[in-house]
């Protein structure tokens, strides 16, 4: 099973801010479109969950983890982070939302490992916003998650 | 509720992301108080043939009113990964 790190591979993305939410969603899921993680169409299924079930995604505060169900056009496991330095409100209210997690899923096991680890980095997710936010590129991102799992689990 | 197994079982829209989120939370949680729990999860849309005989179900306040009137009681958690909301949350339950 692929890690939190593994699964983001190299699809993050630092923007300055963002009109609304779902264009947010639609960043997110574009970064998995184009690497056949899902078909378009799951973009859209994401966007309508968020709208049917409200802003439940907002899990933590600064952080939602959009995402739609397998049969929705996940063709495979993976995940999208974008970091939106100004934040956006999902009408939640752990906004606003400065990291968004996007991820598709083709069954009910493939993201147990991702998900653990996700809770683990969430722990204090105010902190890990601001250190998101003020970092200048993906590989300090990357920098970063390696070296917090790295010392998790020595 | 003393000596008795609880039934417990976390609730998200697609009971595919944040209900294991939340299950993971609430058994680091229960092992904590020392307590017994068998923990599933479940989407909104099924939730409520599945909640029928459980003791607690756990979810978002987004999602608690879409619930509506359950024999269970019904915690509501606006930090999903977050230990000290979930422990007091349980604990307040647990005891009213």
């Amino acid at each position: 099973m692929l890690n939190f790190l593994e699964a983001i591979g190299d699809r993050i993305e630092i923007i300055d801010k963002v009109d609304s939410w779902e264009d947010a969603v639609r960043i997110g899921g574009k970064l998995l479109e184009k690497d056949g993680i899902v078909k378009p169409d799951y973009i859209d299924k994401m966007i309508e969950v968020c709208k049917e079930l409200g802003p439940y995604v907002a899990i933590a505060p600064r952080v939602a983890i959009p995402h739609a169900r397998p049969e929705d056009g996940a063709l495979s496991f993976g995940v999208s982070l974008l970091v939106i330095k100004e934040g956006i409100n999902f009408g939640s209210h752990n906004d606003p939302i400065y990291l968004l997690i996007s991820f598709a899923t083709p069954d009910k096991e493939s993201h147990l490992k991702f998900l653990q680890e996700l809770a683990e980095i969430l722990q204090d997710s105010d902190k890990l916003a601001e250190q998101f936010i003020n970092f200048k590129g993906k590989e300090e991102i990357k920098d970063y998650i390696n070296k917090f799992f790295s010392q998790i689990n020595t | 509720m003393g000596g008795k197994r609880l039934k417990i079982v976390a609730v998200c829209g697609m009971g595919l992301g944040s209900s294991l989120i939340l299950k993971m939370n609430i058994e680091k949680v229960i092992k904590d108080l020392n307590l017994e729990a068998d923990v599933s999860t479940t989407d909104i849309s099924t939730a409520k043939a599945v909640i029928g005989d459980a003791d607690i179900v756990i979810t978002s306040p987004e999602l608690a009113q879409q619930i509506g009137d359950v024999k269970a009681k019904v915690v509501t958690i606006k930090n999903f990964v977050n230990f000290n909301e979930m422990k007091e949350a349980l604990e307040k339950t647990l005891k009213g």
